[in-house]
């Protein structure tokens, strides 16, 4: 009897010993899993100050009065607000009619892109024929050829535009100069061969790849043409690499110093005018504050304000489109299928 | 039969072929017919008529003058290289970190995403231009710039130079490291795409995957290196990839060459750099091809 009881008093020394143990285990790991997140987030946090201190350093910038400038005891909030800054940045940056443009063009060769890409994409994607491994080995390499190696080429190709002699047959010239027109990126996003088409086509190419072939037999079979597939059946399956497309494109089109300051050195859009921003920002600032004279210099702090303001100004369409579609941004990466 | 069924087959290939139609134009006229040109502008000397333009044939000439008379070429064209290459592992390390951070769970995770996928908008060669130009214009001389540069860094970095070779570090490697912590800013920036492509991969490991791990009693540390590594390592190549293609468009080597060709008109010369230019940036790309492929795990 007594050896019974012992034995089971010792059964739940044991039981509760394990129950401590297991307890001292659970607030080792709770206590482990809270460092741990206090450390994530001031990693998290550290990472995101870094990416948006500049931001911030122009927000600032754009609504202090140049009378803060030299007070030292200022650090991002301004003692005097003013918007000032951004009437002037606006006025040396003409910048509605230049965000208009910008606009405008950007949008139309996004879309010729978006198009194209997608239909070569699609060509890849189902169809066998004779040398398409070739072909599209072909646009691996239009992504990895540096673009500045055809840009002479390019250059003169559309100094004197022509396609095989037609134009020049019927205007008795040597083609046509397309330069400082937006053709020639419209017709390149139109031929799927502009910025970063090449990308572009993989990425539908690998979304199409990853679709059932069912759907497309039972459109076949109902009667569809290739064509209507496409249109009717593949393209509002794709939803998420159009949009990935589109935005990319968007934004890169946007910001692209490349092809516009090798075609269109003269069009009046944003990444032209921001960088020359300085130096008519230096020039025209002394005008705008009423102390005209070709030997006034205007004080150098607030020409680098304006420059600043003038970057915001230029920045500004993007983040607001940024914060209205960043929510898709990543989910439609996600489902892209860019990584099978 | 037979010959409705070859039918058939060619219809889809014709069906194909127009798919690509437009993009095989653009290939033939704006790719290939440019880039065939290109080699032979690069033999040439070129001549700009207002008629199109003549050209006169030089051999080896213009890529002579680019190796051995030209005072700059071999200097940014080796450094902008270095650059590229060191700049590779340091994205990639940081964009992988990102992504694992990015893919936990926790409250404000929505926030960070939106932060950290911000500089793939804000990338912009028209922008960093108008900084630094902005930057020199209020100094005054570009010089000044980078010692300025260097002490609004604000943070000593011999203390952390001291630490690190006090722990035996090889010299080399600190100041790799060190010099990442400086252009900490550049890194971030440029690893906005690739922190994307990276978190698409780990969202695509399935999840019963690191339950099986946890059972089995793998730590955190472990299921990282066991799995989620292995998993994402495709993604590894093409990051790479990404990377050294991204880094075409603001280098220098491309600037030099936009200003040869159309500062100094010497197109011939141009083209012959930026052969010289794509060459050793094939080579790269079919070293690190070659070399990462063959250790790559692909399911």
């Amino acid at each position: 009897m007594a050896a019974a009881e012992s034995v089971e008093a010792k059964a739940n020394q044991s039981v509760e010993a394990d129950e401590r143990s297991y307890r001292m285990q659970r607030i080792q790991n709770k206590t482990a899993d809270f460092l741990y997140s206090i450390f994530r987030y001031f990693l998290v946090t550290g990472i995101s100050f870094i990416i948006i201190y500049p931001l911030l350093m122009k927000i600032s910038v754009a609504v202090k009065d140049p009378q803060d400038i030299y007070n030292p005891t200022i650090y991002m909030l301004p003692v005097h607000y003013t918007l000032e800054n951004i009437r002037m940045a606006m006025q040396i940056l003409d910048y509605f009619p230049m965000l208009g443009n910008t606009l405008l063009f950007v949008t139309v060769t996004t879309l010729l892109t978006a198009a194209s890409c997608s239909l070569a994409g699609y060509g890849f994607a189902r169809f066998a024929f004779p040398g398409s491994n070739l072909l599209f080995a072909f646009v691996i390499m239009t992504i990895l050829i540096p673009s500045s190696t055809l840009m002479v080429p390019m250059y003169l190709h559309f100094r004197n535009f022509d396609v095989i002699g037609i134009i020049g047959g019927i205007t008795g010239k040597d083609g046509i100069n397309l330069l400082n027109t937006y053709w020639p990126s419209v017709i390149m996003s139109a031929t799927a061969i502009g910025l970063k088409a090449g990308l572009f086509i993989y990425i539908f190419r690998q979304f199409f790849k990853g679709l059932p072939k069912e759907i497309e037999e039972a459109a076949l079979i109902d009667g569809a043409g290739g064509i209507r597939t496409f249109a009717s059946i593949m393209l509002p399956n794709a939803v998420s690499p159009i949009l990935t497309v589109v935005l990319f494109s968007f934004v890169w089109q946007y910001n692209d110093t490349f092809y516009t300051s090798l075609f269109m050195s003269e069009s009046s859009l944003i990444p032209l005018k921001v960088a020359s921003l300085p130096a008519q920002a230096n020039q025209l600032i002394p005008t705008l504050l009423g102390m005209g004279g070709a030997n006034v210099k205007a004080d150098p702090n607030q020409v680098a304000m304006i420059v600043d303001t003038g970057i915001l100004l230029a920045i500004l369409p993007l983040i607001v489109l940024y914060l209205l579609v960043q929510r898709y941004f990543v989910e439609s990466v996600e489902r892209t299928g860019i990584i099978g | 039969m037979k010959t409705a069924k070859l039918t058939l087959n060619r219809k889809r290939s014709l069906l194909g072929i127009a798919f690509i139609l437009p993009w095989l134009i653009g290939f033939i006229f704006l790719f290939a017919t440019p880039l065939v040109q290109s080699v032979r502008f690069s033999f040439s000397k070129l001549v700009i008529a207002p008629s199109g333009y003549d050209l006169e044939f030089l051999a080896w000439d213009n890529f002579r003058n680019a190796l051995f008379v030209d005072a700059n070429f071999n200097r940014v064209l080796t450094s902008s290289v270095t650059d590229m290459l060191l700049n590779v592992p340091m994205i990639l390390f940081f964009s992988l970190f990102s992504a694992t951070l990015l893919n936990q769970k926790y409250r404000g995770r929505v926030l960070a995403r939106a932060i950290f996928f911000l500089p793939v908008i804000l990338a912009s060669n028209a922008v960093a231009a108008a900084e630094s130009s902005g930057l020199i214009n209020l100094m005054g001389d570009a010089s000044v710039v980078d010692e300025m540069g260097q002490s609004t860094s604000g943070y000593n970095v011999m203390s952390m130079v001291m630490l690190l070779s006090e722990a035996g570090l090889p010299m080399s490697f600190i100041d790799y490291i060190v010099n990442a912590i400086l252009r900490i800013y550049d890194i971030i920036t440029s690893s906005g795409v690739q922190i994307l492509i990276f978190l698409a991969a780990l969202q695509s490991v399935p999840g019963t995957m690191y339950e099986v791990a946890k059972m089995e009693g793998a730590t955190a540390y472990e299921s990282f290196w066991k799995i989620t590594f292995p998993m994402v390592s495709p993604l590894i190549l093409t990051n790479v990839i990404y990377t050294i293609i991204d880094s075409f468009s603001g280098s220098a080597v491309t600037d030099l060459i936009y200003t040869t060709a159309f500062k100094t008109q010497n197109f011939g010369l141009s083209s012959a750099m930026s052969w010289l230019y794509s060459l050793l940036v094939g080579v790269i790309l079919v070293i690190i091809g070659v070399v990462l492929s063959k250790r790559v795990h692909y399911n």
